[in-house]
This record gives C-alpha cells, sequence and structure tokens, in this order.
C-alpha cells in the first residue's frame, strides 16, 4: 500500500504546527471546550431532566442526566474533529496554502494530511476531557473505569476526522460544507441514541440509527458509564476501528488525488 | 551522466488530461549555475519548476535532481532544495519568527541551530525588527523576502524561485535581487523563472525561453541577442509607406507593430543617421538591442491569457 508506506513519522511535525496554532490563543482554545458541555448539561438538567427522570439501557435504569452525559461526550468528540478536518482544515489547505507550503519540505502529503487527522483527533480528546472534567463536577462519572472514555475520545475521534477529511477532499468552496452538517451531521446528533435510547424508535428509524457512526460511539461510551458489557459493546467497537482504519486510507488516497494532479 | 549536473531532464513532459503543459523538453543545470526559464504566460515555466520540486509527478520523460529521481525520491530531493513558490503562502496564523521556525521543524533541523540560522537570516532579508508582526501586517515586499528566508532555512544546496518579484515595487525588487546575488557568491545556484527580461539578464548565466509548453531557445543572455537581435534597434514611431520601401530595400531584419517599428542591426551610426535624416528626425532613436527584443521577437507580441 502506497499510501501507508509514505507515511512517515514527520505527520508529527504537522500537528506541532497546529498545536502552536493552538497553544498561541491558549486561553480561548482550552476555555471554550468546557462552555458548551455545561451549557448541555445546564439545558437537560435543568430543562428536560426535571420531566424525564429515568431511562432504561441495558436492563438498568439510568438518570436521565446520567443517560445523557456519554452521549454528550460522544457528540462533542464528534463535532470538534468533524469540524477540524472540515473547515480548519480546508482553509489551511485551500485558502492559506498551508499544505503547499509544507510540500517544499520533505514531507509528502501522506505525511501533511496523517498529521491533520491526528491534530482533529487531538481535538476531540481535549474536547472529551474537558466534557469530562465538567461532568465529574456534576457527580455523573464513576471512575476509574469512566477514564476509558479518553482513549474512546481518540478512537471516535479518529473517525470524524478522517469523515470530516473525506468531505474535505471534493468539496469545492467552504461553503458547500452545509451540505454534510445539515444531511449528515445534524441527522446524526439527533437520531444516534444521544437523547433517548435508540430502541424506542420505530424499527425502519432504529435501522437509519445504524448507519450513524456517532451510534456506536454512544453505545460503547455508555457501556463504559454503566460498566455493562455485552456482544452489542464489541461490535460497535470492531465497527469503529474498521471504519477507521478505511477512512483513514481511503481519505488520505482522496486527499492525494485532489491535491497532486 | 554527469554528477554536476543538479537538475538534469530528459523527455520531461507533463499533461492534466489532454492538456500538455510540458512537451518533451531537455536541459540540465550544473552545480552554482543560475538558470532563468522565461516565457509568456501558459508556457509551462510553473509546471516545469513545479515537477523539479516534486509536488507534480511528470506524466513521461526522465528529471533527475541532484542525480535523484523525482519519482522515486522526492524526500531526499526536497530536504537539499530551498523552494520559492510563486504564491505566498507564508503561515497567517503565525508571526514572522515562527514562520521559519515552524518551517524549520519540517526539515527536522534542531532548535539551538534553528534559533541562530534565523536569526541570520532575518538580518539578510532585513527584517530583524519585524520578528513578532504577523503576516497580514507586514508589506508585500517584505512578504517576498521572507519566503526567500524561508527558502533558505535548510541551507539549500540550489534553491527554486517561481517569479519571485513580481507584484514588488523597485525597491523591493531591487533588495530581493541583491539577496540572490550575495547567494550566487556564495555558489548557490538557482533556477529562476520571470516575466522581468531586466532579471533575467542580472541574475542568470543562462537562459531558456519556453513558448506552448517547448524550449524555443537556449543561452546565455548576450549570446541570445547577438544571435536573434544583433546589437542595436532602430525605433521609429511615425511608419509610412516610404521608411518602409527603404528598409526593405536595405535588406535588413525588421519588425511592424501597429504604432512602430523595429529594425535590428549590427550597424549602427551611419545607418541610422541616415534613416534620421531622410524620414524621421526626432521620431527614431537607436538603442541597445535587449532580451526582451528576444523575447518578443521569438514568442510574438499576442496576449496569452
Amino acid at each position: 500500500m502506497e499510501i501507508i508506506k509514505n507515511i512517515s513519522w514527520r505527520s508529527i511535525k504537522v500537528w506541532q504546527r497546529n498545536w502552536s496554532v493552538y497553544i498561541e490563543t491558549w486561553l480561548v482554545n482550552f476555555v471554550m471546550p468546557f462552555f458548551e458541555p455545561l451549557l448541555y448539561l445546564l439545558a437537560f438538567g435543568l430543562g428536560l431532566g426535571k420531566l424525564v427522570k429515568e431511562v432504561p439501557y441495558n436492563g438498568v435504569l439510568m438518570p436521565y442526566l446520567s443517560f445523557i452525559t456519554p452521549g454528550l461526550i460522544g457528540t462533542i468528540v464528534m463535532n470538534y474533529s468533524f469540524y477540524e478536518t472540515t473547515y480548519a482544515s480546508f482553509v489551511r489547505m485551500y485558502h492559506q496554502k498551508t499544505f503547499d507550503a509544507i510540500l517544499s519540505t520533505p514531507l509528502l502529503i501522506e505525511d501533511i494530511i496523517t498529521g491533520e487527522l491526528l491534530w482533529g483527533t487531538t481535538k476531540s480528546i481535549i474536547a472529551g476531557t474537558s466534557m469530562m472534567i465538567v461532568a465529574s463536577f456534576f457527580h455523573l462519572l464513576v471512575y476509574p473505569i469512566a477514564l476509558w472514555l479518553i482513549p474512546l475520545s481518540a478512537l471516535g475521534g479518529m473517525v470524524f476526522s478522517t469523515i470530516g477529511m473525506l468531505f474535505t477532499s471534493f468539496i469545492k468552496t467552504i461553503e458547500q460544507f452545509n451540505f454534510p452538517v445539515f444531511l449528515f451531521m445534524t441527522p446524526m446528533f439527533l437520531f444516534s441514541g444521544v437523547f433517548f435510547p435508540i430502541s424506542v424508535l420505530p424499527f425502519w428509524a432504529q435501522k437509519i440509527a445504524y448507519i450513524f457512526p456517532l451510534t456506536y460511539l454512544v453505545i460503547i461510551m455508555r457501556d463504559i458509564q454503566i460498566n455493562k458489557f455485552n456482544l452489542a459493546f464489541l461490535y460497535s467497537l470492531i465497527i469503529l476501528i474498521i471504519l477507521t482504519i478505511i477512512l483513514f486510507i481511503l481519505s488520505i488516497g482522496l486527499m492525494k488525488k485532489r491535491l497532486i494532479k | 551522466m554527469d554528477n554536476n549536473f543538479v537538475i538534469y531532464a530528459e523527455n520531461l513532459t507533463k499533461k492534466f488530461n489532454d492538456f500538455v503543459a510540458v512537451d518533451s523538453i531537455n536541459f540540465f543545470v550544473k552545480k552554482g549555475e543560475s538558470l532563468g526559464i522565461l516565457g509568456p504566460n501558459g508556457a509551462g515555466k510553473t509546471t516545469t519548476v513545479r515537477m523539479i520540486s516534486c509536488f507534480l509527478p511528470p506524466t513521461a520523460g526522465i528529471l533527475k535532481v541532484f542525480d535523484l529521481s523525482v519519482y522515486r525520491f522526492p524526500r531526499q530531493i526536497k530536504s537539499r532544495l530551498g523552494i520559492c513558490q510563486q504564491e505566498d503562502n507564508l503561515d497567517p496564523d503565525l508571526n514572522v519568527y515562527q514562520n521559519l521556525f515552524v518551517y524549520s521543524r519540517y526539515f527536522d533541523i534542531k532548535r539551538s541551530v534553528a534559533e541562530k540560522r534565523i536569526d541570520y537570516l532575518l538580518k539578510f532579508v532585513g527584517l530583524s525588527n519585524k520578528k513578532t508582526s504577523y503576516i497580514r501586517e507586514i508589506s508585500g515586499g517584505m512578504k517576498r523576502r521572507l519566503m526567500i528566508a524561508r527558502s533558505l532555512v535548510n541551507e539549500p544546496d540550489f534553491l527554486i524561485l517561481d517569479e519571485p518579484t513580481t507584484g514588488l515595487d523597485p525597491q523591493a525588487r531591487n533588495q530581493v535581487w541583491d539577496s540572490l546575488i550575495e547567494l550566487k557568491k556564495k555558489g548557490t545556484g538557482f533556477v529562476l523563472t520571470t516575466h522581468y527580461m531586466d532579471e533575467a539578464e542580472k541574475l542568470c548565466e543562462r537562459l531558456i525561453i519556453m513558448d506552448q509548453a517547448k524550449i524555443i531557445v537556449e543561452g546565455t543572455p548576450d549570446y541570445l541577442i547577438n544571435k536573434y537581435i544583433g546589437k542595436y534597434v532602430i525605433e521609429i514611431s511615425n511608419i509610412s509607406s516610404e521608411i518602409e520601401n527603404f528598409i526593405k530595400s536595405k535588406n535588413v531584419n525588421f519588425e511592424k507593430t501597429s504604432s512602430r517599428m523595429l529594425i535590428f542591426t549590427d550597424k549602427s551610426e551611419s545607418f541610422f543617421s541616415e534613416i534620421k535624416e531622410k524620414f524621421c528626425g526626432s521620431l527614431c532613436s537607436l538603442r541597445l538591442a535587449t532580451l526582451e527584443d528576444v523575447f518578443l521577437k521569438l514568442t510574438g507580441r499576442e496576449l496569452r491569457d
């Protein structure tokens, strides 16, 4: 596989470039990931949580806030990597010509995209961890098992980084990202079992829910939350890992096709 | 192949679908040499340097840089080249100093070494007092100079300069030229593409003129001028049929544009005074032939895009 062969440790230099820019405005960048989860938890805790007391999941009755916490972690993990490798990567590639500049150095396009994907994943880890910290203040997580949510944020981050990069590989103008956002991200956010168990949906809608990668991420994160595992956990984990591997190679391949004529 | 070649191209071809951007060209550059590539827009200059820079894989032909094939060793080649692209692609998210520092990391240069080199390079291009400025805050000329400084971060063995002074004011152009002449003195060769004939004449020992994807002529600036134009050009701005007939009878090279007539000649004074007295008085002038005359003669006067 030429793509895999062409990836080198130098990818980390691209990650470093993004990190250098990120810490330039560290105050904004480290505080922001705390706000969103805080707002979610307040809205659902003070609002919806007043009406919905408990939700049955995997034979366990979960308090509503506890039920949605892993879903919200999954959501924020999805958003941070997806928006990084779509809008932000597109700006670096197309508007700022940063990829062109990096191509003048010993790095190859495979290194650049790998670095971008690793960076998207990092953003997910930062966001997921921030959400965990906020949730911990509300006593919504049980440690040490909840620490597994960090590597799972990394896995989720890789999945959605590669999905984002896939869109970036063929989109013509930055406005066109509105299509995947409205047609893919929004329904995924609403129908992946973040706010209610998928099992309450009619059968056909359940089938659709299982198209969304977020569904699988929410399953494994929620199983960690209740510390109770069954085959669905294993399947979901395997599906996400396989998806990552396929999309990783595919997104690099398509970006290479876009950038090197 | 001679090991003295920094760049060696044989039947080098690049096609984009059906469009032939570079059509089977042959050229070489020797160590320490400075080669200028001239040509109208769309002639294939940038495509050629982008292939040398390992951005674009050639469609066919041989292309070796430092005796390494661009197909197989892009990493090794790029680690030894200094590439200054046509478009400014400085990093707007970083300041002047960080631009060079982050760039040095791509080459895996040790921090302490990089810091010293960056200080030196900023001094070299006269940007020491702009270290903490962001890219949007500096002028076009400063950006270009920073691009050149950036291309020198890895102490390259050879430079690729794609229109390094396009869009600059005369002061900035002269500063860039001074930097390049200084580098040349130190033995760093380069390939330079440009639209400016004076730039090519000043900076390059040897020139290639490309048109419609092919190399049409090659040689030193003096050689090209002597071969295709001669020593002098007489410009006449009040053309009439009498002058034209007279010129034709003298059997010399000439060219007619919509408003002027250009006569290319090696004989000067007597011929010029004859024309001046007989026909045009102050409306004609005698000047030395330039590279621009060669360029326009060989590539024509029609607009290209």
